[in-house]
């Protein structure tokens, strides 16, 4: 097993999940949860995918993927906060209807052989830097760039600016930021869509650089749920919500590769010589989510932070509430 | 405080007439299955134009489920022998769902109830020999503690720990088939084929072919015995939360968590118990299916019945007689499903069938009342 590219390989995979999770972040931020994120990255994987293989373009390919999460983001945002909608049961319709019409109009698109791929890079200076460069700087796919940047400037928007402020109030205070005269309605409907943007890109970066092609439901495989229980770990925070990203982008990779020696540790590795051992391998992340949903739990209920206070809350005009 | 809510301003401003939404203070009975039923048709009509989009005929495709899930006596009972598993997972999501417990796991329950009893027949816990009076129950009570151990879970991190009950649940269900998967490859595995080896017939739930001597019509039919478990199963559930105690707190519970606690009812115990017997009755599904359909442990012995039996819970509106109803139309839908191209269309169904229905909802919790506006 060769550190340098389990934890190459973790950024890169790891990307899907920071994209699906920051885009959630904004959404809860706003006060809404959005458990639909594994079908609007389902329908963002197909919509890539599909594009692509049709038109050879595919940053038209992340284009109408990023649309088409976005628009599916907005189903639950006309559920949840015009018709007041459970959250959570809206979220599961989502998905059910995302995944629904991934595969419907991904029928067929499994056998339609290799497309353009968007471009991996080596940058020049920064690649250089020892044990930092090769692992985040060497042979990363365009969309990992987009990643480094993107978390700053989410952390930055959320906590410096003004936008990001009634971002925040609109999901802590509604009645509050309503009488400042910040549109509650419109800034929920706003960040549910940037969400579902981010999801539906997530989905892009699987089926147009991380590995590419349609595998059905397959394709992202409970990544949606995964983003989902990362945002609580990272306590609706951008930062540590990359770190929970690329954390389990290196537990992916490490799964992998930990099938391959026949030394392990020091003694006869049991995954080489009993392969079926890897079904244990395979339950890791999801067990993994559990305890980092674990952690994160406890940690909320100690310190009594982030979690935005009108989470889950419909907001209806001049009802006592929040 | 007032009644009325207004409409969102962007609405109001370009529309000619004022949209006035307010709380309905009384639901009629008939409005509930009115506004399913109404959700159910819209669902039918929007999936009938995406079928033609994607250049499908939707009559064609709606006459073909109808006519393969109740066009013979045959249809009918193996739309009835689909109908089982979800009838009971809808009633395991319809008590979750009544305490606002969200048991999205319902899925990974069913393959732990389905592995817990195969494990009497292949481990064996019981000689191939022994009495189906012996197997039958011993089979059932493994397939309800899996279910019921899986469900355990979620449960007690919710209750101590206050871990979100949708993400743990759903992460549990790809855990359960990855276990289920080391069972069929690796460990019971017949000749290398990923699927166990074939029960014994002790181990098998009667089935209406059983009676082919007696009643020539019965032959090759595969209605089994677990139908009458699962109607058994629905009337318990609706015993349970309609006319007993403990049925009160769970909805007093999912209705009004505060008044709950002030009322003194332990919601944390409530919260692991509900959680068990959901998990329990989605097990049994697993144990019917493996009894008496399967006969063997195999990989793909669900085509997400968990999941269906979330939309079936909610379209019931968590009323364990219309789950039985509800659940034989998504049987049909199953039971057609597997011979329409494209194959997603079943579960595209699903997904608008669901939207469809938390939209109308709405309609049952509020009046909406036009008026023409009188300023230009």
């Amino acid at each position: 097993m060769d550190w340098t590219i389990i934890l190459q390989a973790g950024v890169a995979s790891g990307t899907v999940l920071l994209f699906a999770t920051i885009g959630e972040i904004f959404a809860e931020r706003s006060g809404v949860m959005n458990l639909g994120v594994e079908g609007m990255m389902l329908i963002g994987a197909m919509s890539a995918f599909s594009v692509t293989v049709s038109t050879g373009n595919p940053w038209l390919g992340l284009l109408v993927a990023m649309l088409a999460g976005g628009l599916l983001s907005q189903i639950h945002a006309f559920l949840t906060i015009t018709l007041q909608s459970d959250q959570v049961v809206s979220g599961l319709a989502l998905t059910f209807l995302g995944t629904g019409i991934a595969l419907v109009l991904g029928e067929g698109l499994s056998k339609a052989g290799t497309i353009a791929l968007l471009p991996v890079i080596t940058l020049p200076v920064l690649s250089l830097i020892p044990i930092i460069g090769p692992i985040l700087f060497t042979n990363q796919n365009i969309l990992v760039y987009v990643g480094y940047l993107l978390v700053p400037i989410a952390w930055y928007y959320i906590n410096r600016t003004r936008p990001g402020m009634h971002l925040r109030s609109v999901g802590e205070y509604p009645a509050a930021a309503d009488a400042l005269g910040i549109n509650v309605y419109r800034l929920r409907y706003f960040y549910v869509g940037v969400g579902g943007v981010l999801a539906g890109l997530a989905g892009a970066t699987i089926s147009l650089a991380i590995s590419p092609g349609w595998f059905s439901e397959l394709t992202t495989g409970g990544l949606g749920w995964i983003a989902v229980g990362l945002v609580i770990f990272a306590q609706w925070d951008p930062v540590r919500g990359m770190m929970g990203a690329y954390a389990f982008g290196a537990l992916r990779r490490m799964i992998l590769d930990i099938q391959g020696p026949t030394i392990l540790l020091g003694v006869a590795n049991p995954f080489y010589y009993n392969p079926y051992w890897g079904f244990f391998l395979q339950m890791l992340p999801y067990a993994f989510t559990i305890i980092v949903l674990l952690i994160g739990s406890r940690d909320a209920v100690r310190k009594r932070i982030g979690t935005p206070a009108a989470l889950g809350v419909p907001y209806v005009r001049g009802e006592r509430g929040l | 405080m007032s009644n009325t809510t207004a409409t969102p301003d962007f609405l109001q401003r370009r529309l000619p007439v004022t949209l006035q939404i307010e709380p309905r203070l009384q639901t009629g009975r008939w409005l509930p299955i009115l506004s399913s039923l109404a959700a159910l048709v819209l669902a039918l009509f929007i999936g009938g134009i995406l079928i033609a989009l994607v250049g499908g005929d939707p009559f064609a495709t709606y006459g073909h489920i109808a006519n393969v899930a109740f066009g013979s006596l045959g249809g009918i009972t193996d739309t009835l022998t689909k109908a089982t598993p979800l009838i009971l997972v809808g009633l395991a999501c319809s008590l979750a769902f009544r305490m606002k417990l969200w048991n999205i796991g319902a899925e990974g329950q069913f393959y732990m109830g389905a592995w817990a009893a195969s494990a009497v027949v292949l481990l064996p816990l019981l000689p191939a020999t022994a009495s189906p009076f012996l197997f039958i129950p011993v089979m059932m009570i493994a397939g309800m503690l899996g279910g019921a151990a899986w469900g355990f879970i979620p449960g007690f991190l919710k209750a101590r720990f206050k871990v979100n009950e949708v993400i743990t649940t759903l992460m549990l269900n790809y855990i359960a088939v990855a276990w289920n998967n080391f069972f069929i490859f690796a460990v019971w595995s017949e000749g290398g084929f990923q699927m166990s080896p074939m029960f014994p017939r002790t181990s098998w739930l009667p089935r209406l072919s059983d009676l082919a001597a007696q009643i020539k019509d019965f032959r090759g039919l595969t209605l089994h015995g677990g139908f009458i478990i699962a109607l058994i199963a629905a009337v318990i559930v609706w015993f349970i939360l309609n006319r007993s105690k403990w049925g009160y707190e769970i909805r007093l519970i999912g209705d009004n968590p505060k008044a709950a606690e002030y009322a003194g009812i332990p919601i944390k115990r409530n919260i692991i118990l509900v959680m068990m017997v959901s998990g329990a009755l989605a097990g049994l599904a697993g144990m019917s299916e493996i009894s008496g359909t399967v006969h063997r442990l195999q990989g793909a012995i669900s085509p997400g019945y968990g999941f269906t039996g979330i939309i079936i819970a909610w379209l019931a509106k968590l009323n364990p007689f219309a789950v039985i109803l509800v659940s034989v139309f998504f049987g049909a839908l199953l039971l057609a499903g597997r011979e329409i191209q494209p194959s997603g269309i079943p579960k595209m169904i699903q997904g608008i069938v669901l939207v469809c229905l938390i939209a109308s909802d709405f309609f049952v919790r509020y009046r909406v009342r036009i008026t023409r506006r009188e300023e230009a």
